[in-house]
């Protein structure tokens, strides 16, 4: 267990710092200046060389890079190179909860819709319960999660009033103020991903259905229902995990384009604002994030195939 | 009572609309605590045969006709719901592929507990007691340990213990065991046959005993049933069969064993020409191509099956038959 850890730990470092060393080139080769989206048409040649200094940008790349690895190895993102030059760190820390909180509840709302819409599909194959779903899936999969995040404010928040249309409340004011706000996103962000983790449990499970022992479950008369969550579903579920853990980027993903449409001030709006503003630090320390939540979700679903499937324990 | 008697069994295959029979009138009985053994080349009908008994034949197939009656009871009366509290506690069944015939990630203790809880109504620790009882009985040791191992953890010979640990778990009346040692390593094929054959005496249960080997099961059984692409050629008992077979295929399957008697590599002949397809019409007798007593009767009629001294034969020459054993 320990070995395959550690190895997996290290693989993982190893992807981050690639994944922050790319962003950290890019952003300085693609077109565009963070002094002059700054001072805009204000500044001379003069303040323009005096701000570049300042912040350091007047260095080869090579050196800000060193000097920018040797800090974040202290665990210094570096701060805004905007307002009142707010710390990376404190930037992300304020930003991930509402990120987290967002992809957390699209998790759940998403496999508690996946899991029993594809159990039914598979069970009743070719009828037309399989197909009304199959069309669900299809809809959720083509419909883009921003288009649905303004339906679903219309709908929801405007017209039924139902539930709060944007911001966001922390978990520490109530769970359910926290929860309320957190709902119609996350159907925005979950929808598409349930759709592809029910389709893959649909084939997953018609093939799991065809094995032999899923027959001697039913030789010793099992009830449907036992014979499908003893027996089948964690069976079917050893595919599924690993769409699971690359959908998790979809959700990821999704979340940064949905927390606009809410006005959720999460990563995605830090981001964003950062790439417009060419804010670098606050851009490579957003990624960098992002990128350690693709590798520990990977890391989850290597450990969680260990707990599911018995032939694969890790030694 | 008889405790199933199989009449006139008729299994379809139906596609698209079109129905293809695969298992032609068999007719069988197994008496209580008694051993039946189905022998028969592979395609022949004796797993279908045996999943209509517990009722679990696939989709796409059909019981067309025929009776089955199980304990005093017309299985074909039965509604699913009352079929499947038949399965396990009054019917049970053993396969053929002990690899992938267990849950991969279920514990050995998980499945072999679950029917007893179910079916027998035994709490969670009387249950595992119980099957540390069962897995001493069909010679695992270290049962404890056992309990929480994973299938892949052990060996295909003691996977099929494992399985005809599950089968006896809930004392059914009758087990059916589909060539339980068919995938098996042949030196230990005699050791799990004689298992199933011991313990089902030792608990009174009757035995469907299948396989393609006629001359294992000789030591085992009561009656044999000898079937032929998809049709029951010939029953007798095993006794009798062994000496006098009246079917030119279960001459030709008996002639294909190796004796003891016979000296090593002699007298060995195996039938000539292949199984039939079942997807194959052929009029008549379907053995008729391979038989060497074929007469134009055969390919003409199919056989009825009659009463011929202790065998039913379906063959329209058995007369002839003579007995070549001396
Ligand atoms: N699910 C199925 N669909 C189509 N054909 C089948 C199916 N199951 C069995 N058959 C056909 O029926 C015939 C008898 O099968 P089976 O009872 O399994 O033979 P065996 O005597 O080897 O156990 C075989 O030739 C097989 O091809
Ligand atoms: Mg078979």
């Amino acid at each position: 267990m320990s070995v395959f850890l550690i190895r997996r730990l290290f693989g993982a470092i190893v992807v981050m710092w690639a994944v922050a060393t790319l962003v950290f080139f890019m952003l300085r080769i693609v077109p565009g200046d963070p002094i002059a989206a700054m001072l805009a048409d204000a500044g001379g040649p003069d303040e323009i060389a005096a701000m570049r200094a300042k912040l350091g940008l007047d260095q080869s790349m090579l050196v800000q890079y060193f000097k920018w690895f040797a800090l974040m190895l202290e665990g210094d993102l570096g701060t805004s190179l905007y307002g009142s030059h707010q710390p990376v760190t404190q930037i992300i820390l304020e930003a991930l909860p509402r990120t987290l909180s967002l992809a957390l509840i699209a998790f759940v709302i998403a496999v508690a819709i996946a899991v029993p819409a594809g159990i039914i599909s598979a069970t009743r194959r070719n009828t037309a319960t399989d197909t009304a779903v199959s069309f669900a899936a299809f809809l959720g999969l083509s419909m883009p999660d921003f288009w649905l995040a303004i339906l679903l404010i219309i709908v929801f928040a405007a017209n039924l009033q139902w539930l709060p249309a944007i911001g966001y409340v922390p978990l520490s004011e109530g769970f359910w103020p926290w929860l309320k706000h957190l709902i119609l996103p996350a159907i925005a962000v979950g929808t598409a991903f349930s759709a592809i983790i029910a389709r893959m449990i649909r084939s997953a499970l018609l093939e799991v259905l065809k094995a032999d022992y899923m027959r001697t479950a039913a030789a010793k008369g099992l009830t449907g229902r036992k014979m499908m969550l003893g027996h089948a579903l964690p069976n079917a579920m050893i595919p599924v995990i690993t769409v699971i853990g690359i959908a998790f980027a979809l959700l990821i993903s999704g979340a940064v384009v949905v927390e606009n449409v809410f006005a959720i001030k999460g990563l995605g709006r830090v981001l964003i604002e950062g790439i417009l503003n060419r804010d670098y630090p606050v851009v490579q320390g957003a990624v960098l994030i992002v990128s350690a939540f693709f590798v520990l979700s990977n890391l989850l679903v290597d450990l969680l195939y260990g707990v599911i499937d018995p032939r694969i324990r890790y030694s | 009572m008889t405790l199933l008697r199989v009449e006139n069994l008729a299994i379809d295959l139906v596609r698209d609309g079109h129905r293809h029979r695969l298992v032609h009138d068999a007719s069988f009985s197994v008496e209580r605590g008694e051993t039946l053994a189905v022998v028969g080349e592979s395609g022949s009908g004796k797993s279908l045969s045996a999943l209509a008994v517990i009722g679990l034949i696939s989709e796409g197939l059909e019981v067309a006709g025929g009776t089955i009656h199980f304990d005093g009871r017309d299985l074909s009366a039965l509604d699913a719901e009352e079929m499947r509290g038949l399965r396990g506690s009054d019917i049970a069944m053993i396969f053929q592929e002990p690899m992938t015939s267990l849950n991969p990630v279920r514990s050995i203790g998980a499945q072999l507990t679950e029917g007893m809880r179910l079916k027998l109504g035994l709490s969670r620790r009387e249950a595992r007691e119980r099957a540390v009882g069962l897995l001493t009985e069909v010679g695992i040791s270290d049962p404890e340990a056992r309990l929480l191992q994973y299938p892949h953890q052990i060996s295909g010979g003691m996977r099929q213990r494992v399985m005809i640990a599950i089968a006896l778990a809930c004392q059914p009346k009758l087990i059916l065991a589909d060539e339980p040692t068919t995938a098996l390593d042949v030196t230990i094929q005699g050791q799990i046959l004689e298992l199933i054959a011991r313990l089902c005496k030792e608990h009174g249960v009757g035995l469907v005993l299948i396989t393609h080997n006629l001359g294992i099961v000789a030591r085992y059984s009561q009656n044999v049933c000898v079937m032929y692409g998809g049709r029951v050629v010939e029953t007798a008992p095993a006794a009798e069969l062994y000496v006098h077979p009246l079917h030119p295929y279960t001459r030709g399957l008996l002639a294909s064993v190796p004796r003891l008697s016979q000296a090593r590599g002699t007298g060995l002949v195996p039938i000539e020409g292949a199984p039939p397809d079942p997807m194959e019409v052929i009029p008549g007798c379907r053995f008729h191509p391979r038989c060497p007593m074929a007469t134009e009767e055969c390919s003409a009629k199919v056989p009825v099956a009659r009463h011929a001294g202790a065998h039913m034969v379906a063959c329209w020459n058995a007369e002839l038959a003579e007995p070549e054993m001396a």
